[in-house]
């Protein structure tokens, strides 16, 4: 199965495979790229077309988190009136230290315990053969179809009667159980490291938490951070959650992105507010900027990580 | 999907055995509280009106069901919602299609457009709604100043009801860069000679990606189009702080999607029966659509060698 090769784990795991997928693609590369030099004006001109439009929104929110209110709306992408004191004024409007903490922590709560308890439960399906495996891991497949929706009032009830309501629990609690598709993608890999490398390890007298821990964990660290930053980026986006469970709560216990809904709706004409939107986009560029930073360090495991999902099918 | 072990009768090793249990145990103990046992409970609630303060729930049959064709808002929540994914689901596929085979075609400098172009996915999602909130201002917003600079007048995007669904189709396509990524490992994974083999025959471009890409990359295709389907049924986080975040809702009838819909029932007006046979049908609704989707996609899709 030449697909798994681009998990960045197995590549440094089997390199002899690596090798040779590498190779194919200088020749596509040759082959493939326009050979006109128009043809590569073309190609680079929509390419940057492209790339203007993407960042646009970015260069719109940073101007804008540098104005006065009355100049949001001249769309100009450098200030008329450079107001850096934005983001001074942001803190005392605002509780975002708060809410950035809140969702830090949840986040480094979701992450950690989904990785660690998903590559548990993913070796257990990999590597130790039991009755009935090919079946449970088919219904580990199949609850990645069921919507959020049909389980969320339930959650929600026992959550209550756990008396667990108005605390972080509900938003990072089930992670403990570990996550389907999380499961998928470190079994994927452990079913990539060479048999020989646990049976060996075995007749040396080492446990099966053994196997685990001091083998399996160490050579799937690129699946593990990619785990991670999933689910570190998909708690720190997570607004429904903190709808359902910190919404009632003051507004210094929401978490970032229930905190820019607040914000949206506190500045608002429409809601009472003066239109103070400059102080919406210092939020939300200050909630984006943990995103990039992460992204900026681990790329590859963001790209490695959708590519493969694109190969469960 | 790749086995651990080939099919045959495999003599199981009690010692061995054991341990796998006990390190699937999490997952197992996860999967009958909070998948099948809420599963359950959820259906048992659907048949029931539940009190939140008592947490009695009182079997009142299949009323729950039988309001979902009564309460007009359900069809109307559906009918935007369906609305949406035939409108959205087509053109992320199309936008995110065209972007990779365009990155597939560079060379030096791929890495650099890829990362420009991911940016917006990494963008929380109420960061980008509360962006394109202003950017898609009716009067003064940067969308509309941009078609007036070409002598086309710019619709009330989150105001006009027409317009509702587009805007956020808008924000979708803007944050297309993960269906891309997943197409241009599909389209790096076709075989050159493919390609050689083809452009000998004297196949030009188009029948190159019609005959050879996209058949090789269908796999990748199915795939997209389910979960972007399926998405496209729970979109919640943009219509929320675009509409619902407070009670400013230009276009209340033109934004209720169903799960805002289903939202609001189940935890703003604690309707928790009503809810959960919302639930129970947005199930059975995207069920049938993926089985359908399965269907055709076994007509069409490619899978090489041993997938």
């Amino acid at each position: 199965m030449t697909n798994t090769l681009q998990t960045p784990g197995v590549a440094q795991a089997r390199p002899e495979l690596a090798a040779s997928a590498a190779r194919p693609s200088r020749w596509r590369r040759a082959l493939k790229q326009p050979k006109t030099l128009a043809g590569r004006v073309i190609l680079a001109g929509v390419l940057v077309l492209f790339a203007l439009l993407f960042l646009y929104p970015f260069a719109w929110l940073l101007a804008a988190s540098l104005k006065p209110r009355g100049e949001v709306f001249d769309n100009a992408l450098i200030p008329k009136t450079f107001l850096p004191g934005n983001y001074v004024e942001v803190w005392n409007q605002l509780p975002l230290l708060s809410w950035m903490f809140n969702s830090v922590a949840i986040a480094l709560l979701a992450a950690t315990t989904v990785a660690v308890m998903s590559s548990i439960v993913a070796f257990g399906f990999a590597y130790f053969r039991f009755p009935g495996r090919g079946l449970l891991f088919g219904l580990v497949l199949a609850t990645m179809m069921l919507p959020g929706a049909v389980t969320m009032i339930p959650i929600y009830l026992i959550w209550k009667e756990t008396g667990l309501l108005g605390t972080w629990v509900p938003l990072w609690g089930m992670n403990l159980f570990g996550s389907a598709f999380y499961i998928f993608l470190q079994r994927q890999f452990f079913l990539g490291v060479p048999r020989e490398l646990f049976e060996a390890a075995r007749l040396d007298g080492c446990s099966a938490w053994g196997l685990f821990w001091r083998i399996a964990m160490p050579l799937s660290i690129p699946s593990f951070i990619i785990v991670f930053l999933f689910e570190f980026q998909a708690s720190w986006n997570n607004l429904q959650a903190a709808l359902i469970y910190l919404n009632a709560g003051s507004v210094e216990e929401f978490t970032a992105p229930l905190g820019i809904a607040y914000a949206m709706t506190k500045y608002s004409p429409s809601a009472g507010g003066q239109g103070d939107y400059q102080y919406v986009m210092v939020a939300s560029l200050l909630v984006t900027l943990p995103m990039l930073i992460i992204f900026a360090f681990g790329q590859r495991y963001f790209v490695e990580g959708v590519a493969t999902q694109g190969r469960k099918g | 999907m790749k086995r651990g072990v080939p099919r045959q009768k495999v003599k199981y090793n009690r010692r061995e055995a054991l341990a796998g249990y006990l390190f699937i145990s999490p997952w197992v103990l996860g999967f009958l509280i909070f998948t099948a046992g809420a599963m359950i409970y959820s259906l048992v609630i659907s048949f029931s009106s539940y009190n939140l303060a008592t947490g009695a729930a009182r079997p009142v049959g299949t009323s729950n069901y039988a309001q979902l064709f009564e309460d007009p808002r359900v069809a109307v929540s559906l009918g935007n919602t369906l609305f949406y994914a035939v409108m959205a689901v087509p053109l992320e596929i199309a936008f995110a299609l065209i972007l990779a085979l365009l990155l597939s075609r560079v060379g030096r400098g791929a890495g650099v457009f890829r990362t420009l172009y991911y940016l917006p996915k990494m963008t929380p999602a109420v960061a980008t709604a509360a962006v394109f909130f202003l950017l898609l201002n009716g009067n003064s917003g940067a969308v509309n100043q941009a078609l007036g600079a070409i002598g086309i007048q710019g619709p009330q995007w989150l105001v006009d009801p027409a317009w509702v669904k587009p805007s956020i189709v808008i924000m979708a396509l803007w944050t297309v860069s993960g269906t891309m990524v997943i197409f241009l490992a599909a389209i790096k994974n076709v075989p050159v000679d493919l390609y050689e083999v083809a452009q000998i025959d004297g196949a030009g471009p188009v029948r190159r990606f019609f005959s050879i890409t996209l058949p090789m990359i269908s796999g990748a295709m199915f795939f997209n189009v389910i979960v972007l389907t399926i998405a496209a049924f729970q979109v919640f986080d943009q219509a929320y702080l675009l509409f619902w975040r407070d009670q400013s809702n230009a276009s209340p009838e033109a934004s209720l999607f169903y799960a805002i819909y289903l939202f609001q029932q189940a935890f703003r007006q604690f309707n928790f029966g009503f809810a959960a046979a919302m639930a129970w049908l947005l199930f059975v609704i995207i069920l049938l659509i993926t089985l359908v989707q399965v269907r055709l996609g076994n007509r069409f899709v490619y899978y090489e060698g041993d997938r």
